[in-house]
């Protein structure tokens, strides 16, 4: 008896080893494996086009490069800008459209369609049309502008004060449809209880909002702030297709700096290290996010 | 006395009640016509697309816009499709990478996520551990490391390159455990005592009710990698393997500032992923919500 008990246990243990083979075997060689190598590479100064013979023992001088790499420290502050003014107003608008949606219109599901498309749609595509759509002479963004009494509109992609706010203006229309449809199934967990007693209490729908719908939708407004700023510090395409950085450096990021120091520059070692530090400031923000969150939970 | 009074408060009640049901008619209406000019404005970007794709070079900046071309041209059209570099070659090449890549991902999740749900075995929470604590890298740390990997391998300016990473995930893995770990154990215990074996146990009875992970992960994966732009960028060479956003971006730099060109590509490249997005819109909805809420 405990001998066929111990041959289950066996088979069960091989299946479970036979079940994760294929994943893990992968998992090792093209996920684990290149993280092991990228900490590695933190270290080295490797020239690539010089093959192995270009690696260098260097130590932390990759991260001494950091502070005087001006490159670096823009591309870090318009991450910080971009994140700062795009995730806030994302999250709003999509709060909004989400409520009213979801109570007071018709038609409620084509609106969220039409909402949601730019979000599903290709990032270069959509780059591409809006680079045209922001050309400063006679872009039709400019000359309705222009129409509606605006004398001198904004360069847009080719201002250095503007580019980077075009590029945001462009990623808020992209991502309040992920806002909206992650706040409206946030809005189907809300007892509806809750407003019929609020409504018996004589609390106004403005307060309603305010004091049920808010308060109740936190643990949303988290999961939307954590995607919403983890996709702001990792955005490429729309640097690759519009500005590719510029101009001066005004739309620099740090996806594009990684990607231009490795593949265009071949500085791999000094590139593994910047993406380190895209991986550090996501986990930390993560992190703050999670300990609010769990305080949050504690108030209720 | 009492009873008047109550009889008087219900009475305020139900007018109220009435009254805020024939102003939230016509409240719904005007909201209802605001949220329509959002939604234009919205799309717009899509149907100035649409518009200018069809027209001649000089005519792309009139204002106010002339939304109907006066003469619709389709030339644009067809050097887009049977240029040096067809569309259709893109159409191949982003098919081919999305579904065989999506195909594997959805496999080897299923598999990985129920043994790490359902089996015991040595080992199994620490190799979950490890697969947890990798799960916040972000690609870009990916990137340099595989990109010397592919070149070691001779990969790069391959589609492997591109399928083979797609293919393991550990988000797909992740999904699929929590999925598989609230099946109710019974079901396991009957098909056990039924005399099923681990792999039927598992392609028969369990994987058809994760049905909901798996299109959660589909419509995921999918999104992923039909719209991905910096693996192929970085992977491949030859414009004949290359994919649709890849594609159209070369196509754009190629023409500058032939504009209509540009958006008779973008509209190649955009329309036709819109137009099942539009049609199988509930589920694209519910897999993206899904992913983050249960997860």
């Amino acid at each position: 008896m405990k001998q066929l008990w111990h041959k289950a246990k066996f088979k069960e243990q091989m299946a479970g080893y036979l079940f994760i083979l294929p994943n893990m075997s992968g998992y090792l060689l093209f996920v684990f494996f290149p993280i092991v190598f990228s900490l590695f590479l933190v270290f080295v100064d490797w020239d690539y086009l010089k093959g192995f013979e270009g690696i260098r023992w260097v130590g932390f001088g990759n991260f001494q490069e950091l502070g005087d790499d001006t490159k670096f420290l823009k591309s870090l502050l318009n991450n910080t800008i971009f994140t700062i003014v795009s995730v806030p107003v994302s999250m709003l608008l999509g709060l909004l459209l989400a409520v009213v949606l979801n109570k007071y219109v018709f038609f409620k599901q084509l609106f969220r369609t039409l909402i949601f498309l730019p979000y599903v749609s290709s990032l270069v595509a959509v780059s591409v049309i809006w680079s045209i759509m922001y050309n400063a002479q006679e872009g039709p963004i400019n000359e309705f502008l222009r129409s509606i009494g605006v004398s001198n509109p904004p360069g847009w992609l080719s201002s250095p004060q503007y580019a980077l706010i075009a590029i945001i203006l462009m990623s808020v229309w992209v991502t309040i449809g992920y806002a909206m449809v992650i706040y409206l199934a946030g809005l189907q967990g809300i007892p509806k209880d809750l407003y019929e007693a609020a409504e018996i209490d004589g609390a106004s729908k403005l307060r309603q909002l305010a004091q049920i719908t808010v308060p109740m939708l936190t643990p949303t407004t988290f999961l939307i702030v954590i995607t919403l700023v983890i996709w702001s510090f990792q955005v490429f395409g729309p640097v690759a297709v519009m500005t590719q950085g510029g101009p001066i450096d005004s739309t620099y990021v740090l996806a594009y700096h990684i990607y231009l120091l490795a593949f265009r520059f071949y500085k791999m070692g000094y590139a593994a290290t910047v993406s380190w530090i895209l991986f550090t400031v996501i986990f930390i923000v993560t992190m703050v996010q999670w300990q609010l969150q769990k305080r949050w939970q504690h108030y209720f | 006395m009492e009873t008047a009074y109550k009889r008087k408060e219900v009475a305020h009640f139900v007018y109220k009640r009435t009254r805020s049901k024939s102003i939230s008619f016509a409240l719904k209406v005007f909201v209802s016509l605001l949220m329509g000019l959002f939604a234009l404005v919205m799309i717009i970007p899509f149907l100035w697309m649409i518009s200018t794709s069809f027209k001649v070079n000089g005519e792309v900046f009139d204002y106010p816009i002339q939304w109907i071309p006066n003469q619709w041209n389709f030339e644009n059209y067809k050097k887009v499709w049977t240029g040096d570099n067809p569309f259709y070659l893109y159409y191949f090449n982003s098919l081919k990478i999305t579904v065989i890549t999506v195909a594997g991902n959805l496999f080897t999740s299923a598999m990985a996520g129920f043994a790490f749900a359902r089996l015991q075995f040595k080992g199994r929470n620490f190799l979950f551990l490890l697969y947890l604590s990798t799960m916040m890298i972000p690609s870009q740390v990916l990137l340099v490391p595989r990109f010397i990997l592919f070149d070691t391998m001779k990969l790069i300016n391959t589609h492997y390159s591109l399928i083979l990473p797609g293919m393991f995930t550990v988000f797909g893995t992740f999904l699929m455990r929590q999925f598989f770990s609230t099946l109710p154990g019974e079901l396991l215990e009957a098909a056990k005592v039924d005399g099923a074996g681990y792999w039927r146990t598992f392609w028969q009875i369990c994987l058809p009710l994760t049905k909901p992970a798996l299109m959660t992960l589909l419509i995921l994966t999918f999104t992923w990698h039909w719209n991905d732009y910096e693996q192929p960028l970085i992977f491949l060479r030859d414009k004949a393997l290359y994919t649709i956003p890849l594609g159209l971006t070369t196509f754009v730099e190629e023409f500058g500032t032939d504009y209509v060109l540009s958006m008779a590509a973008s509209v190649s490249a955009l329309i036709p992923i819109l137009i099942v997005v539009v049609i199988c819109q509930k589920w694209f909805v519910e897999g993206i919500t899904s992913s983050g809420l249960k997860g």
